[in-house]
């Protein structure tokens, strides 16, 4: 559906008056190829902020990306665009590698090993992979989807200063190609690292940081 | 048929084994007795009760109080399913689920059986719909008790790994069909143990009764085999409609994983 021709383009994600029983509302807006990253107290709501915009929990308001209604789309289209990869992550088979769709096994290999996993990872039993490389290859499966939009809870949290720089660089090559990254951390240095617009969540309300963020 | 009638004293001779196993809990400070006693008395007088009941049933010859009596029996059967679960559905769905599973399974295969093989005259003949709808109770209490307990207890287990798919975009539906597979397939699994059992470790119970009776030992195995059948029916179909029921609950219009759904 094309839009007016001389308004500018739309956001990629746009949330207006979003909100449950248990939190909001939220407003937010994030440009394509621009990084929002949400920090807050455990319990503050932030997870429950990316589980509505990817519909996994019940909600109301609007939310649209690229302009186009979330209502638009099935609810496994919308989540096939608007990937979330949780905190702690989830597995259905025995090997890492069965998670990927046959045809997207190739990319997986190459985003694995840009991530520091090889074969011997991706081939083995889920229960023999450590916590940070699970997470590692639980964030491998949203990128494979090249995703215009990605949300993530606290994706580096179980991973070293090596990992970690490795997925911000992910991150901001996906950004260069103009994906909007929706991030929750517990690192400020993170987020600047990401050149990311602050938001604060407290008591399930969430603010624009304008200042600079109290070290 | 010559049935040897059993009297009164029959019975407390019999009942002496009850006594002993309240003396052995005494003895042995089991601390037992009192049930042993109390489940012995429970048992005789409900199984009193019912035989007077039927008695009843039985001569009024009416279809409104065969089909009354069958439906009370699937009522308790299907609380029994719903009250089985860990962690329950909120409110009367989890007994309106096991209903549609006990009501369905029940009357398909009451109904093949009244139908097509035993055919009694009436087809409302008390004598033959009632102690046939116990039997496949029986069996439906089972299977669906099992199949809502594990897929219940397995939604809760596998919340990350659902949810994990459904945020890639994967359907509810395939996110979510081997916990409904494995669900099915628990449900199925007592009366595959009874069937090939059947004859070799166990004689089953209908089967006994009959020969007790004085029935013919190939007639009564006709009539076992026959049973064995229905059994199975009924085991599968009220896995699956439980199962599929109760997934459909599990989610909603927008394919989310809605574990809020139970307390």
């Amino acid at each position: 559906m094309p839009g007016p021709e001389a308004v500018a383009a739309p956001a990629r994600l746009a949330v207006r008056g979003l909100k449950s029983d248990l939190a909001g509302p939220f407003e937010m807006t994030l440009a394509a190829g621009a990084c929002a990253a949400i920090s807050g107290a455990s319990g503050s709501g932030k997870s429950l902020f990316l589980r509505m915009v990817a519909d996994l929990d019940p909600n109301q308001g609007e939310v649209r990306l690229d302009g186009t209604s979330r209502e638009t789309f099935t609810a496994p289209e919308w989540r096939r665009r608007v990937p979330y990869v949780a905190a702690e992550s989830g597995w259905w088979l025995d090997h890492a590698i069965d998670h990927f769709a046959p045809e997207r096994r190739a990319a997986a290999r190459t985003l694995a090993a840009a991530l520091g996993l090889g074969d011997t990872q991706l081939e083995q039993p889920v229960q023999r992979l450590s916590t940070g490389e699970k997470q590692r290859l639980a964030l491998v499966r949203a990128f494979v989807l090249e995703p215009g939009i990605i949300l993530l809870d606290e994706p580096t949290g179980p991973l070293d200063p090596d990992s970690t720089a490795r997925v911000e660089a992910h991150l901001k090559a996906m950004m260069a190609r103009g994906a909007a990254v929706l991030i929750v951390t517990h690192d400020p240095r993170q987020a600047d690292r990401l050149g990311a617009a602050h938001y604060r969540m407290a008591d399930r309300r969430m603010t624009r940081v304008t200042e600079a963020a109290p070290a | 048929m010559n049935t040897i009638s059993l009297s009164p004293s029959d019975l407390a001779i019999a009942s002496s084994l009850l006594l002993f196993d309240a003396l052995l809990s005494v003895i042995l400070r089991l601390n037992l007795h009192r049930q042993v006693i109390w489940a012995g008395i429970r048992m005789v007088v409900q199984l009193v009760a019912v035989g007077f009941l039927l008695r009843w049933v039985f001569s009024m010859h009416h279809p409104a109080l065969t089909v009354a009596v069958v439906a009370a029996m699937s009522i308790i059967a299907a609380r029994e399913i719903a009250a089985r679960p860990e962690r329950k559905f909120r409110g009367w769905v989890g007994l309106g689920i096991s209903g549609v599973g006990v009501a369905i399974a029940t009357v398909v295969t009451v109904g093949l059986a009244l139908t097509t093989a035993i055919r009694p005259q009436p087809w409302y003949d008390a004598r033959y719909a009632i102690p046939l709808a116990g039997i496949v109770l029986g069996s439906v209490l089972n299977a669906g008790s099992l199949t809502l307990d594990t897929l219940l207890s397995d939604a809760r287990r596998e919340k990350a790994a659902i949810e994990a798919q459904l945020a890639l975009g994967t359907p509810f539906r395939t996110a979510f069909a081997p916990l409904i597979r494995n669900a099915v397939r628990r449900g199925l699994l007592p009366i595959v143990n009874q069937m090939s059992a059947a004859g070799l470790i166990t004689l089953p119970g209908i089967m006994t009764g009959q020969i007790i009776a004085g029935e013919d030992p190939i007639e009564a195995v006709k009539y076992q085999i026959l049973l064995m059948f229905l059994l199975a029916g009924a085991s599968g179909v009220t896995g699956l409609v439980i199962a599929g029921l109760a997934a459909g609950h599990l989610s909603d219009g927008r394919q989310r994983l809605r574990l809020d759904r139970l307390r």
